[in-house]
């Protein structure tokens, strides 16, 4: 029997982005919150002198431990899923600030276009541009509505960077200055220029001067020390919720945030939420932590799973193409991030410096920017160079048919080690009746609970834009002067490697509740009481990294749940649309 | 200095001039002088007693704590150095610490797979190939591509943790050597060796429990992390790795450097100089 708590305003699962955005805004207005993470605290102390590449890039120190519990995963319905049982595969964040702490820091607003993806598409091609199966959809939101969110997150985090030449309307410039540009980050800009295309600066989480945020907490400058991507930044240079919504949370004194706390359910009574069950996971004991709001706002595995295990809401059938929970999975894989690698002889950049955001974009190729009349898919994507900064054990990349060892290998990549420049397609991941998530009927977790499954396959419209985004960085990459060019291959099939952590779909936004899960402002269609915030409401993805937009969210959730609060009932109003698929 | 071996090389099954090829002692004798030095004082010294401790780099740290045969580790480390050789650029897998990383990594979380779902059911070992088809995942491909290890990744479906792979390798790699060419490993010419490695890197060799890539692609990748990876996990000896790719280690910051049209060398610093020791 769960030991009960008492009863609070509001619980919130998860602490990075989402749940830490939701946990900050909630007590800052005063409502008494608690904030639930698996992991154990962390804090900026925890990672000075501990820049270790072997320690965090190749052993995973950041991420969620998977002995206890994993995904599984399949390709199509009629196989056996398979755990995906490494943190080599399988790579979700943990501890406190959640896999925001470990971010690169690149962001971007996604495009007008992303949030009524399905009726513009309409609007300009026709219905035939859809292909069969493709199940896209409006958000339910508009663009315009969700840019007070988008300015109000890039405040708090005190985001760099420069507007995007063709990107849609602003409100306010970014709170800070671009970063300063590396050599190869120029000679990218420059060249793409040349070429007639709209190159801009990254814009950064990795700050470009000193900043204190809106909220009082104040954030350094960016040392470009390279340690960014997969680790904690030692110095509060990089804008993560530790050093950001949580200190604000707990400012307030109207948040406690509890740690090695393992949300395993959430409670619910005659259709609305009573509050959840966590194990603190040291000593095994369970809680109940009643509240009159729940708020999930953890990593969209868990999300999803949380729902399937609290039997709330209506699992989706791909046979039948109905039902909400577990609909339209989607996010970037290794379909995505295709590109052309260039190496220089004449050339040697200081790529040991960099940071995670450190890079030169352009969005001449992405969202309806170019016409696709004459391409045999929709939307598209950022091309981006970075500068992350090598590790020693990274930097191996050598020239296509050299051996994967022995003294040809060593030869050049020792050489090329600092002479090797990559350049990738970010393109939207579009959703289809066939990628969705449910519980595996095998596999379990420590406490006897099914492990969330993932059913993924590409499909031609996937392969088709991968191509196009490998032969634009291609030419790029040859205009700015590599020796030798190497382009990614397009993968066949989905590897089940579920690294970078951009996964998201399952509990997905729009404003029919025959198609979606939640509404504009995140609550459950289902369960007024329930708000389900992160990337697990996007109902396909957008041509860019996602990290801006779960912050966005996650404000626009934040004020529903305090509108909840005070008024009750829906937020939104349902309409019915036609159904796609 | 890296191996703890009798001073008859012969009792342990390796030649004394492949030893000699492998440890760097012909090509190029770098550290040559300390290299026998340290040999010798260590068959001489007994356990627990400690030699050049005043100085920072004497190897006290070094000792098997993962391999309890010594066989074993001869040929584990044989392999390493056909996968990293010493030449004109410098050290190899050998000279580097490499087998003494490798040995720590598997007596650790790593190689106790630790953190890794390891419930059944587990997809059986002929049904595993197919899943070790590497050609899918290659080092320029997935979000993180830049930060990813250099060596292809395999989906892992056996109740074997990584150590265990490793001793079945090992002992598969010298099976390998009995039947092709009638002697241990170690004692091949690279060549040999180097065709046995093959085999292993293309699936071809007997492995219990594991496809021989499965085992490749892990000895393969620990070898390059061993070479390059931050000298207190007991490779990279004296930062040689970084050396050679004009790898500065961990600083604090390149505010400095980050505009810099020049390439710039910096001399090589480890998380012991970071963190102020």
């Amino acid at each position: 029997m769960a030991k009960k708590l008492k009863k609070v305003d509001v619980v919130v699962v998860g602490s990075g982005w989402a749940g830490g955005v939701v946990s900050a805004e909630l007590a800052k207005a005063g409502y008494q919150v608690v904030t639930l993470e698996r992991g154990k605290k962390q804090d900026r102390q925890d990672y000075i002198g501990v820049k270790d590449e072997l320690r965090y890039t190749n052993r995973y120190e950041m991420m969620q431990n998977l002995s206890p519990e994993t995904i599984t995963s399949r390709v199509k319905m009629e196989d056996t899923a398979l755990p995906v049982r490494t943190r080599a595969e399988m790579m979700a964040g943990t501890d406190l600030g959640g896999g925001s702490v470990h971010w690169a820091g690149a962001t971007y607003r996604w495009r007008a276009i992303d949030f009524e993806l399905r009726s513009k598409t309409i609007e300009r091609y026709g219905k035939e541009k859809i292909p069969e199966g493709m199940t896209i959809q409006d958000w339910g939101i508009t663009y315009d509505e969700m840019e007070p969110y988008y300015d109000k997150w890039e405040k708090t985090a005190g985001i760099s960077g420069e507007p995007d030449p063709l990107g849609d309307k602003r409100s306010n410039d970014y709170p800070n200055p671009p970063m300063l540009a590396s050599p190869a980050v120029k000679l990218f800009k420059e060249t793409a220029e040349r070429m007639g295309y709209h190159p801009f600066q990254v814009a950064s989480g990795n700050l470009s001067q000193a900043y204190t945020n809106p909220d009082g907490e104040k954030l350094n400058a960016c040392m470009f020390c390279s340690y960014c991507t997969m680790y904690g930044c030692d110095f509060t240079a990089k804008s993560d919720p530790l050093a950001t919504v949580i200190p604000t949370a707990r400012k307030s004194g109207n948040c406690e945030i509890r740690t090695n706390s393992l949300v395993r359910r959430v409670l619910h009574q005659n259709g609305k939420a009573t509050g959840v069950m966590f194990t603190d996971t040291r000593t095994g004991i369970e809680y109940e932590q009643p509240a009159d709001v729940v708020v999930l706002g953890a990593f969209s595995f868990t999300n999803n799973r949380l729902l399937m295990l609290s039997e709330i809401g209506t699992q989706y059938d791909p046979t039948t193409r109905k039902g909400t929970i577990g609909r339209n999975f989607n996010g970037q894989f290794n379909i995505t991030f295709l590109g052309a690698r260039g190496f220089f002889e004449k050339k040697k950049f200081n790529l040991y410096a960099g940071a995670g955001a450190l890079g030169g974009t352009m969005s001449d190729f992405a969202g309806d920017n170019f016409d696709h009349s004459n391409v045999d898919f929709i939307n598209g994507g950022g091309i981006e160079l970075r500068q992350y900064g090598d590790g020693a054990i990274s930097s191996n990349h050598v020239p296509r048919g050299t051996p994967k060892w022995g003294s040809e290998f060593k030869k050049n990549s020792v050489h090329y080690a600092n002479r090797s420049l990559v350049a990738w397609y970010t393109p939207a991941v579009m959703s289809w009746w066939h990628n969705y998530v449910d519980l595996d009927p095998t596999y379990k977790d420590e406490y006897g609970d099914p492990l969330l499954r993932i059913t993924n396959r590409y499909t031609d419209h996937d392969r088709n834009m991968a191509k196009f985004g490998i032969e634009k960085c291609s030419e790029i990459m040859k205009e700015m002067g590599a020796d030798i060019v190497d382009e990614d291959e397009v993968p066949e099939e989905f590897d089940h490697i579920y690294s970078g952590g951009h996964y998201a779909g399952g509990i997905i936004m729009g404003a029919d509740p025959e198609t979606s899960a939640v509404n504009n402002y995140l609550q459950m269609w289902e369960m007024d009481n329930l708000f389900v915030v992160g990337g697990s409401a996007f109902p396909q993805f957008g041509g860019h990294h996602p990290t801006s937009t779960i912050g966005a969210l996650a404000y626009r959730a934040a004020e529903g749940v305090e509108k909840y609060l005070k008024e009750g009932g829906q937020l939104a109003e349902a309409k019915q649309q036609t159904l796609n698929a | 200095m890296t191996e703890p071996r009798q001073p008859e090389d012969t009792q342990n099954g390796i030649s004394r001039r492949n030893f000699m090829k492998n440890t760097g002692l012909l090509a190029g004798g770098l550290v040559g002088g300390t290299l026998f030095g340290g040999l010798l004082t260590n068959q001489l010294q007994k356990p627990g007693e400690s030699t050049d401790s005043g100085k920072e780099d004497g190897h006290l740290l070094e000792a098997r704590i993962f391999f309890s045969n010594s066989e074993d580790f001869l040929i584990l480390s044989a392999a390493t150095e056909r996968l990293f050789p010493k030449d004109d650029l410098g050290p190899g897998a050998i000279e580097l610490g490499v087998p003494y990383f490798i040995d720590r990594q598997l007596a650790g979380e790593w190689g106790t797979n630790a953190k890794e779902y390891m419930k059944g059911p587990f997809l059986q070992t002929g049904a595993v190939d197919a899943y070790e088809n590497q050609e899918d995942m290659d080092q320029d491909k997935g979000p993180n591509a830049e930060t990813q290890i250099p060596t292809p990744a395999v989906r892992y479906q056996t109740p074997m943790t990584r150590g265990e792979i490793f001793l079945e390798g090992v002992h598969a790699l010298e099976k390998t050597a009995q039947e092709k060419f009638e002697t241990n490993f170690p004692k091949l010419e690279s060549e040999q060796q180097d065709e046995i490695l093959q085999m292993f890197e293309e699936g071809k060799a007997r492995m219990n429990g594991v496809a021989s890539t499965t085992f490749f692609n892990l000895l393969l990748q620990t070898t390059i992390e061993g070479a390059y990876a931050d000298p207190v996990y007991g490779g990279n000896r004296n930062m040689d790795g970084w050396r050679m790719k004009e790898y500065p280690g961990p600083r604090m910051s390149y505010t400095a450097e980050i505009e810099a049209e020049d390439f710039i060398v910096m001399k090589p610093e480890s998380l012991r100089n970071y963190q102020g020791h």
